[in-house]
């Protein structure tokens, strides 16, 4: 109990909780910036906290990050752009219901669910962080492997529409993954000796094309004016979220679980997270024919899941010092310029440091609450501008986001190309969340292929021989298998009925 | 009116475009420096440069902002290096990438584009092993890569062809084997490669030490010998290849501070002293050894002179081991 003390002793000292309110907006305002991750977030932190002690350095940091990843929700509900991969997975839901009023709610659920799935994520962290470290320390590029195919057969469930559009986009997303040279054998491909392509398709103004720009393009093209967004009735970001809990208690349960599983593992993360949990959400769906049409349901189980796997990743960072995402990876960094070295033994030298830490953990996970609750009021305003003046905007937001991932003019034109390329395939029907799902899955999958063919000597046996490998690969073969099996089970019952 | 604003704009103009160059001589600095880092944010260049850059920004007097120019394998980042104007406020990190990029045929770009100000930090590579490794000594590990057929050891901890790629190649063409005796199996940097071996993928990885520490400090990766001539400091229970199975092999990634080709001499001089002051200030020091960076100062002089060499050395194992164009 004496630790506690010391902890609490740490965190709640006006100088530390200052800093946690201004990390807070300070990360609250780049996440809801289009094209400012919460990595960029933390890489800006870091200078500052250089002359900090080491709790409110790490608090600075906790806070930021968390309060950008949800901030990302807000203008990919408001404008459809999503500001990180993990945004993109239910960003569809989200805007449609912002069309049809509902734009409170559907934030509101964003931010309740991010803080409940953080909060769990952190309680994780805080009482099992060394045993499920220990687990992820046997992941090698096997399970990996099946792992991203388990993800990219999501696209099969995150896909509304007929399943051979589904494939198509899926296959553009992986094409797109292919160019460049950040492939494992180094070789450029498809960059026609041009130094921008070389470096592949940026991410992030690709997908602000597909989603954003598409919708502009849309826009200004559509021959009937747009119909108003009716108001939004006032109030509800909160109220409705007691009705959702209460309704989806179970998705709320399996997303932070799910969230948290896929954040331990250093090469997994946030991004499948969100996208496995959507899947899930909407393969075990009483009502799937909604999904995608502006449902509440696959948000809320994606909202908490990206959140918790946020805390997740912190587990394999304090007990190994290994990074889970970029963001972990800086703070690493910060821990060790702050003296507390990542290891095992960080629960035994620097006990009060350490849960100093989860206190911040759950504190900025609170916080979150009224700082999202305003920024979500602030944002509404966005809503009532008339589409002639808010396109333009919007497109404005687009190029200075695109811009600011490399700060390079290369951004602005893969982001213009990618919103005329996600304004046909929409305009023919092809959904564009199964492309976005191959551009984050292509490159993981074709690197953890080749490198557990290298080991195996290219022996195709090899993605068996570790047990939790072979135990993935044959869920993994189940899953296809499975319509097929349940279509031949079928048959057969109907010939025995008819014999 | 309109008229004679607009002349006093144009003349306003015209004298601050004459007076501008001739003021950068005597006055320079009298604006923000930008460091461009080829790298990503929160890689250990990126940490490298920001805390130079913090200290620069002391010393000089004038914010210097760091930018991160990623892609291409380095090549977009050492490229807007190298094409900014010389004038002092255009700096970057070039990283020993650039001693290998034009090998690659990536791109024509050489050390020869830049003008080295100083060098920073230096890491010799290393062969670290995982704990649970039966191989418990440098002699033991080699003495079995020599002795079993080649492949049949993996080794990780940069993509195909990157710089610990090529340190154990090096290592094993100073033993007269092959450089491809032990496979190369291309992971996305040091530390998915030292995880992939605690997770039993791999069998050795040849990064540096101190981007194994962690493992190393939590005894789950050992360290059986470093790439360099002399013990490192921080970690003074690792032999060097010379002591342990008597190699001549050394590599070290360094990180440097330089600008466009063409810096004028007194704007170089005066980068040069703050560098060298940032570089003996007691934070930098702390900074460095609290991360596990390993320190080396080199003037611009001396700089040029580690980075040719290396260049030509690192030529000679690309083209052995068939990873030149």
């Amino acid at each position: 109990m004496l630790i506690f003390e010391q902890a609490a002793g740490l965190v709640f000292q006006p100088y530390v909780l200052m800093v946690i309110l201004a990390s807070a907006a300070f990360g609250m305002l780049v996440g809801a910036i289009p094209g400012l991750t919460a990595t960029m977030a933390t890489a800006l932190l870091v200078p500052m906290t250089f002359f900090m002690d080491p709790v409110p350095a790490i608090a600075a940091i906790v806070t930021a990050t968390a309060m950008a990843i949800f901030a990302g929700d807000i203008p990919a509900a408001l404008l459809r752009m999503p500001g990180t991969p993990a945004n993109a997975a239910y960003v569809e839901d989200a805007y449609r219901m912002t069309q049809s009023g509902r734009g409170d709610e559907a934030l509101g659920a964003a931010l309740v669910f991010s803080a409940i799935g953080g909060l769990f994520g952190a309680v994780v962290l805080m009482t099992v962080s060394p045993t499920l470290a220990e687990i992820a320390l046997k992941f090698s590029s096997e399970e990996y492997f099946w792992l991203v195919l388990l993800g990219l057969s999501c696209a099969v469930f995150v896909n509304p529409g007929s399943p051979t559009r589904g494939l198509i986009s899926l296959l553009i997303g992986l094409f797109v993954a292919t160019i460049g040279m950040e492939n494992p054998s180094g070789e450029p491909r498809f960059s026609f000796g041009n130094l921008e392509l070389m470096a592949g398709i940026q991410f992030i103004p690709a997908m602000i094309g597909l989603f954003a720009v598409s919708e502009v393009l849309r826009t200004v093209t559509a021959t009937s004016p747009r119909q108003k967004i009716p108001r939004s009735d006032g109030g509800g970001i909160f109220r409705s979220q007691w009705k959702n809990l209460k309704q989806y208690p179970v998705q709320t349960v399996r997303g932070s679980v799910t969230g948290t599983a896929l954040g331990i593992l250093p090469g997994a993360g946030a991004d499948i997270a969100a996208w496995i949990s959507y899947a899930i959400s909407k393969r075990f769906s009483k009502q799937k024919a909604k999904f995608g049409t502006g449902h509440v349901e696959g948000l809320v189980e994606a909202g908490a899941s990206n959140n918790s796997a946020v805390s997740g990743a912190w587990i394999p960072a304090l007990v190994f010092g290994i990074p889970g995402d970029s963001i972990t990876a800086i703070v690493i960094g910060v821990l060790y310029i702050k003296g507390i070295n990542p290891g095992p033994t960080i629960f035994i030298n620097d006990p009060q440091t350490v849960y100093a830490i989860f206190m911040v953990f759950i504190l900025a996970n609170l916080i979150m609450l009224p700082l999202g609750w305003l920024a979500i009021r602030g944002a509404r305003p966005l809503l009532s501008i008339p589409p002639s003046t808010l396109m333009p905007m919007i497109l404005m937001f687009c190029i200075v986001g695109s811009f600011a991932i490399a700060n390079s003019m290369a951004g602005i034109v893969m982001m213009l190309v990618f919103g005329i390329i996600g304004f046909f395939m929409e305009e023919n029907d092809i959904p564009i969340a199964p492309a976005i799902l191959g551009m984050v899955l292509g490159p993981m999958l074709e690197q953890n292929f080749i490198t557990s063919m290298i080991k195996g000597d290219g022996s195709v046996l090899h993605f068996f021989e570790r047990p939790i490998a072979a135990g993935l690969g044959v869920f993994t073969i189940l899953i296809w298998l499975f319509p097929l099996l349940m279509l031949i089970l079928r048959r057969r019952s109907k010939a025995t009925v008819a014999a | 009116m309109l008229r004679r604003t607009l002349l006093c704009s144009a003349l306003a103009l015209a004298s601050t475009a004459l007076t501008v160059p001739a003021m950068a001589q005597s006055a320079y600095p009298e604006r923000p420096i930008q460091m461009i880092v080829p790298w990503g944010a929160g890689g250990g260049t990126d940490a490298v440069a920001r805390i130079i850059g913090t200290m620069l920004q002391q010393e000089l007097g004038v914010p210097v902002n760091v930018v991160n120019r990623t892609g291409g394998s380095g090549v977009v980042g050492h490229s807007a290096i190298a094409t900014a104007k010389p004038d002092g406020y255009t700096i970057g990190i070039a990283t020993i990438e650039i001693d290998m990029m034009h090998w690659q045929g990536l791109t024509d770009l050489t050390y020869k584009d830049f003008d080295f100000l100083a060098m920073v930090n230096a890491d010799p590579g290393s062969v670290m092993v995982s704990v649970d490794s039966p191989y418990k000594t440098l002699p033991d590990l080699l003495a079995a890569i020599k002795e079993k057929p080649a492949g049949t050891f993996k080794a990780s901890g940069t993509g195909q062809g990157g710089i610990w790629h090529l340190g154990l190649a090096g290592w094993m063409m100073s033993h007269g084997l092959k450089p491809d005796q032990v496979t190369w199996v291309p992971s996305q940097g040091a530390a998915p490669g030292i995880t992939d071996m605690v997770a039993g993928g791999v069998d050795l990885v040849p990064a540096a030490l101190a981007e194994g520490r962690s493992m190393i400090d939590a005894k789950r990766v050992v360290g059986l010998g470093s790439m360099s001539s002399e013990r490192q400091d921080l970690f003074p229970d690792v032999p060097t290849l010379k002591e342990s199975v008597d190699s001549d092999w050394t590599l070290a990634v360094w990180r440097t501070v330089a600008a466009p080709k063409g810096l004028p001499e007194d704007v170089a001089a005066k980068l040069g002293a703050a560098l060298e002051k940032a570089y003996n200030s007691p934070e930098y020091k702390k900074f460095m050894n609290e991360r596990g960076f390993g320190m080396r100062w080199a003037d611009g002089k001396e700089t040029t002179r580690i980075v040719a060499e290396d260049d030509a050395t690192l030529g000679t194992i690309m083209k052995e081991a068939g990873l030149a164009k």
